[in-house]
């Protein structure tokens, strides 16, 4: 049971509030993007590249221009002329908006046509001929990285190769040292494949720019509208459009998960569209658009080693990662960190030497990098460390689960030093496993295990106990394109005592209209159900880098507590003031002050606020409102304890997940019924990349399956009923002890899932297998080792 | 994704019908449930100038057991031959099939005769109807025609209907007692088109011995299938181990499948036989009941 | 070429001039101005257009306009009046089955349909029931969960709790 301190009528922290921004949802009433409609508004649709890698040679729009209600078409010349055509990414690489030669990938932006409505923009999009010279492309990242290799980058002056970049972190001599003199080495190689965020809702804008004021409405699909404002004026603030005339404005989100942090090309042009056309133009993408050229996770290639004793103590690991980054690093992680948080790839365990590297390469690829519901590149790494670590269990014959519970970093050894030199905040790891292997009862099923194996029966079971790090980050390491990584808050509670509170993050179905609410709730006691929420309007809102890698609740939440605390600070005053005593005669009970030992002396919290508007003491500034740019100490470290049974037919290689049992420790949990809606959903989008979805192309750069009809997002028959629970250590820094859910079972699942699949088949000498694990795959192995 | 543009006709009768194809020609395109048309269209795969709507034409949505004969419409829609109690008694195997086909809502709107005259080696009806060895009423402006399954798929997206005629009926011979079917298939995720599929119906009499047995394959060959040699296989001979373990290698064999995003030409071939081996056993199963 | 059309939407009738190409979608969402349909791919896989056409779940993004003439067709708008919940939505509400809501309309169009043949799905009959309606956000399990709870209230049986469950 999760304790409140607050009534239900109050609903702070530990209520399962029901969500405040439900109704409109529920009534068709949410106002998504492609439902704004403003006087006069063109529509743009965006011609493609069929090819992967291709000189333009001509394009001619004569044929589209000829089609009623086609007005334009803009290409990359046409951009050129504001110097328009190329865009910084968030890694401060450079992106074409539109090309003025070359294309660089299959679906890049070629050119763009604008027209009074959709369908003609789509008839001048298919009318307008491009004439191409193809060349051959460079797909496989490894080859990228051949001598022989063209470059591709040759808009980068001096540009010899396709390497991007090299990073390294960690001991790389002690772990040369430990892993030459180890009993146990242990190492797979895995490919962590090219995944889309797919949110339902599509990428779109409308850019809305009047010429008179000189000013730019930006109404977009984005999870940071701040930072995109200031990205627009970065790049188009030479055309006059400075910062303080253009307001972004994210409506209601269809679905984030990262796909929605950068800036494309289509927002760019249709904001150009605008600027010279002089009316509103909408964009919206196809999903094949969407899947085909939007931003792709993940695309790593680890070589993931482990070293320890034959009786299962872990000494070191070493991961060697090639990045496929397509045609530009357009990733978005914090300008540090090349490689987002790889580095919390030492995992859940108590070793102090680790030595990790990256290489990252352009290829013919589209660009991307985004999370896909994961603190950068996180994902990565804990399938990295949680395979490897199952891999080392085989190895000295150890069940996984006491290995881990060997290894494991003790409750008492918080705050624990990383190799990597991160601070893991808090967590108790054993209690996390245990909960868990009770819950499907562990040991039983393994007993199953042993019998079903005498049948010839496939059963597996899989642990993935991994730590994630969230809440990006600390002013000292963190920011993006220069702008630290804080976030901000700013309540205004009116003089009846309803308030209205606005951030700088952005939700895209977290729930932070009730969320943040409830943080304030807790502070103030003042119903959550009183507090009205507000983002997504950079007019409004105060500055912050906005909604992901779970960073709300460490980040935002935590400016909504401190600036409530202000407040509450402001509210004892006037409580003294009202009631005649010292402030340190007061007592707090949520919702109201009172006299110690006098309790019918009391002022509510609605009296305080009134009071502040009509009756304060001389010299206090009126009103009740404060804000606060919360700047975090360190991040959190939530960690979670996961099981996975599933059976697998021989014959046909089928998969069968029979149970999935989640325990997470996100620390405290502000509402349980939120948290848990977050965790069920992320363990489906941990379970897609595990075991269906992947971009695949071939080896001309063409995408095999662009659409949902062969890009395998799960349905409800392949997603699980999931067994969800919890343990609760709150993060010692942060003001409300929560650490940020959203993602973690995205992070913690695809290893669980593919330990299981491995146990299943381990009896036959298999030790790995690459996600998305697949019936096909699953009866190649087999067919490999004879076994059908 | 939007069409291009084109003219629709909404016929209220078949001769009004077989008018407007005698007027467009190749130009037109029957619009059925339009599930795979429509999104062919969206996806400017297909162009068609010309939309002839069958849907308002009264008369093509029945199921009627007629002696020994069941019929059906070419607009019954996905969703009613998943209730169709009837039809579901006398041939388990639409239960089977109509539940992998897609999703209740696609359901609602695809027709049996629109899968069929798709001509896709991929839908699931083709392999059923082959299974069960239907004959295809076809009706042009001089009348109708019964064809023989077994004669009906030419290719590709190319089937006996021709330009002006139209599919009005499926005719499915009901077999006696001891008569059982089944179909399954392979797929991604649900809704998916078939890694592999199979459809069987056998009659098995009092000894066990097989007296009738059809086996339709799904997306294991350019143009739907029957996998006659596995059915020689079984006929006459009771559903041994070996006898089921022949039949079901023939149809390895005997099938066509290439590589794709699916699987390897070589796991499609292992599967047929799995499948095939489990139908079997479902359908005498069934038979047996 | 236009085509002209009589429809009833939610009650109210429309008459209207369409190019036959106009698919259903887009006449609702930009003719009618109703946008609690939504879009959300090219290929008929998604259901997020889901609407009822004469009582049956359609995708609408895959349905002419033209096609449409002549028959009754239900929003999410048209579900429930502006300030009530029917016992979807409230099921819904009351068990978390939605986050972003992009999916949600679309859902409820279904389960509609789904709880009209089947008014006591099992867990499994309701998961492949929706099975043509992605959601991306939820993982599916309050879904599940809410469209238990309509059909608990439509038959009028108390519905299971609404807390979440935990292990
Ligand atoms: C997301 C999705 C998934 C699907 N999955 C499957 C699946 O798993 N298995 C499966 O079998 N199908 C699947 N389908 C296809 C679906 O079953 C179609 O409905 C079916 O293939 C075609 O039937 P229709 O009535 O919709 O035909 P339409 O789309 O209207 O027509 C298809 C073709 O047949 C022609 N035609 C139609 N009716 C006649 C007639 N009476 N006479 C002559 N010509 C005619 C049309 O001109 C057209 O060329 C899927 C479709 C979608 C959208
Ligand atoms: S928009 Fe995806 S099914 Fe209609
Ligand atoms: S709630 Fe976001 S897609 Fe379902």
């Amino acid at each position: 049971m999760i304790e409140c301190k607050t009534s239900k009528a109050i609903s702070g922290m530990g209520h399962s509030m029901k969500r405040k921004e439900d109704g409109r949802f529920l009534h068709g009433q949410g106002n998504y993007v492609d439902d704004i409609k403003l006087p006069d508004m063109l529509y743009m649709d965006i011609v493609r590249s069929p090819y992967a890698y291709a000189k333009i040679k001509n394009i001619d729009s004569t044929a589209a221009l000829a089609i009623p209600g086609v007005l334009a078409v803009i290409t990359g010349k046409d951009l050129e002329q504001y110097n328009l055509h190329w865009m910084p990414t968030l890694m401060s690489d450079t992106q074409m908006v539109l090309p003025t030669d070359t294309v660089m990938y299959q679906a890049q932006e070629v050119c763009a046509v604008i027209a009074t409505s959709r369908y003609a923009a789509r008839d001048g999009r298919e009318a307008v001929k491009v004439s191409y010279e193809v060349m051959k492309p460079v797909i496989d990242p490894y080859k990228a990285m051949d001598a022989s290799a063209p470059v591709l980058r040759t808009d980068k002056e001096g540009k010899k190769d396709n390497h991007i970049w090299h990073w390294e972190a960690g001991q790389k001599e002690r772990t040369e040292k430990i892993f030459a003199e180890a009993e146990v080495v242990v190492k797979e190689q895995m490919h962590i494949p090219r995944i889309h965020v797919s949110s339902i809702e599509t990428c779109g804008c409308v850019a809305d720019y009047h010429k008179v004021n000189n000013q730019l409405n930006m109404y977009m699909t984005t999870q940071a509208p701040h930072a995109i404002r200031t990205v627009i004026a970065l790049v188009a603030g030479h055309v006059g459009l400075t910062e303080e005339k253009i307001r972004v404005i994210s409506p209601d989100i269809g679905g984030g998960f990262g796909g929605k942090v950068p800036v494309y090309p289509g927002y760019v042009i249709a904001i150009a569209a605008s600027f010279l056309i002089g009316q509103p133009v909408k964009w919206i993408e196809d999903r094949s658009e969407n899947l085909q050229a939007d931003s792709f996770a993940r695309d790593y290639h680890i070589t993931a080693e482990m070293a320890g004793t034959k009786d299962g103590k872990i000494l070191a690991t070493r991961f060697k990662i090639l990045a496929d980054h397509g045609y530009t690093d357009a990733s978005a992680n914090p300008s540090k960190f090349p490689t987002g948080m790889f580095s919390i790839g030492t995992g859940s365990y108590d070793y102090d030497t680790s030595f990790m590297e990256c290489d990252a390469v352009y290829t013919n690829k589209p660009p991307g990098g985004v999370a896909y519901r994961c603190s950068f590149r996180v994902t990565e790494a804990v399938h990295a460390i949680e395979r490897i670590t199952d891999r080392f269990s085989l190895e000295i014959g150890k069940d996984p689960a006491d290995v881990r519970m060997q290894n494991f970093i003790k409750k008492e050894d918080f705050p624990w030093k990383s190799p990597m030199g991160w601070e893991y905040d808090s967590g108790d790891y054993h209690a996390g496993l245990k909960l868990a292997m009770d819950t499907v009862d562990y040991w039983g099923l393994r007993k199953k295990q042993a019998e079903m194996r005498k049948e010839g029966k496939l059963m597996g079971i899989g642990i993935s106990t991994f730590t994630e790090i969230v809440g990006a980050g600390p002013s000292k390491d963190f920011d993006i394109l220069g702008i630290k990584m804080f976030d901000s808050a700013e309540i205004r509670v009116h003089p009846t005592g309803k308030a209205i509170a606005r951030f700088g993050t952005k939700s895209q179905g977290q729930g932070h209209e009730t969320t943040y609410a409830q943080i304030i709730a807790e502070v103030l006691g003042i119903p959550a159900e009183n507090i009205q929420v507000e983002e997504g309007d950079t007019d409004t809102a105060p500055y912050g880098l906005g909604t992901y890698a779970s960073r709300s609740t460490p980040t935002a939440g935590a400016a909504a507590a401190v600036a409530a605390r202000k407040l509450k600070d402001k509210a004892r005053k006037i409580a003294a003031y009202l009631l005649e005593v010292s402030e340190e005669d007061l007592e707090w009970e949520p919702g109201k002050f009172f006299v110690k030992g006098a309790p019918e002396k009391v002022k509510t919290i609605q009296e305080i606020v009134f009071a502040s508007y009509t009756n304060f003491p001389q010299g206090m500034e009126a009103g009740f409102e404060a804000t606060h740019y919360y700047d975090p100490p360190n991040l959190t470290f939530p960690s979670g304890a996961y099981i996975c049974v599933v059976e697998v037919d021989k014959e046909t290689g089928a998969i069968d997940v029979k149970r999935f049992v989640a325990i997470d420790d996100c620390g405290n949990i502000i509402n349980p019924m939120i948290v848990q809606g977050q965790v069920h959903g992320g363990l489906t989008q941990g379970i897609a990349p595990a075991m269906y979805e992947e971009l695949i192309y071939d080896e001309d750069g063409n995408i095999l399956n662009g659409t949902l009809m062969d890009y395998l997002v799960p349905t409800a028959v392949e997603s699980p009923s999931w067994e969800t629970g919890h343990t609760v250590t709150p993060s010692p820094h942060h003001p409300i002890g929560a650490k940020g859910v959203g993602e973690s079972p995205t992070v913690g699942a695809p290893p669980a899932i593919a330990n299981a699949i491995v146990d299943a088949l381990s009896p036959y000498g298999i030790t790995h297998m690459e996600i998305p694990i697949t019936p096909f795959k699953v009866w190649k192995a087999l067919k490999e080792k004879g076994v059908v | 994704m939007i069409p291009a543009p084109f003219d629709y006709e909404s016929p209220t009768t078949l001769e009004e019908a077989f008018g407007l194809l005698d007027r467009y020609g190749d130009e037109a395109k029957i619009l059925s449930g339009g599930h795979s048309l429509i999104p062919m269209m969206k996806l400017r795969f297909a162009s068609p100038e010309v939309l002839i709507d069958i849907n308002n034409i009264p008369g093509l949505s029945h199921i009627t057991k007629d002696g020994n004969t069941m019929k059906i419409g070419a607009l019954v829609r996905e969703s009613e031959i998943e209730h169709a109690k009837e039809l579901i008694a006398h041939f388990p195997i639409f239960a089977d099939v109509t539940k992998l086909i897609a999703d209740p809502s696609v359901r609602n709107r695809g027709t049996i005769g629109g899968n069929l005259a798709h001509g896709d080696a991929a839908n699931d009806h083709p392999a059923v109807m082959l299974a069960l060895r239907a004959n295809i009423v076809i009706s042009g402006k001089d009348g109708n025609r019964t064809v023989p399954i077994d004669e009906f798929f030419h290719g590709f997206y190319m089937t006996e209907v021709q330009a002006n005629e139209i599919l009005t009926e499926i005719q499915i011979p009901i077999h006696g007692k001891g008569t059982g079917s089944a179909y399954h298939k392979m797929e991604r995720k649900v809704g998916d088109y078939a890694t592999a599929g199979v459809a069987v119906q056998l009659t098995l009499d009092a000894n066990g011995t097989v007296t009738y047995v059809g086996i339709g394959l799904t997306n294991l060959s350019p143009v739907p299938m029957r996998a006659e040699r596995s059915e020689a296989a079984l006929l006459g001979k009771k559903l041994t181990d070996e006898v089921i373990a022949e039949a079901a290698k023939c149809a390895s064999e005997d099938c066509s499948p290439s590589d794709d995003l699916r699987g390897s030409e070589e796991y499609k071939r292992h599967l047929v036989g799995v499948l095939l081996k489990r139908m079997i056993h479902k359908a005498a199963e069934r038979a047996m009941a | 070429m236009t085509k002209h059309i009589k429809i009833t939407v939610n009650g109210t009738e429309h008459e209207l001039d369409v190019e036959p190409r106009l698919l259903l979608v887009h006449l609702i969402r930009e003719n009618l101005a109703m946008t609690g349909t939504h879009i959300g791919c090219d290929t008929t896989s998604c259901g997020a257009c889901t609407i009822l056409m004469d009582g049956k779940s359609v995708k609408s993004c895959t349905i002419l306009a033209v096609q449409a003439n002549g028959k009754n067709l239900t929003t999410i708008e048209g579900v429930s009046a502006e300030n009530e919940y029917n016992h979807l939505q409230e099921g819904f509400k009351e068990n978390h089955g939605l986050h972003c809501g992009f999916c949600t309309p679309g859902m409820i169009l279904r389960a509609t349909e789904l709880l009209e043949n089947n008014p006591d799905p099992t867990e499994e009959e309701i998961r492949w029931g929706i099975s043509g309606n992605l959601c991306r956000c939820t993982g599916y399990n309050n879904i599940v969960k809410a469209i238990k709870y309509a059909s608990a209230k439509n038959r009028g049986i108390e519905p299971a709790s609404t807390e979440p469950e935990f292990v």
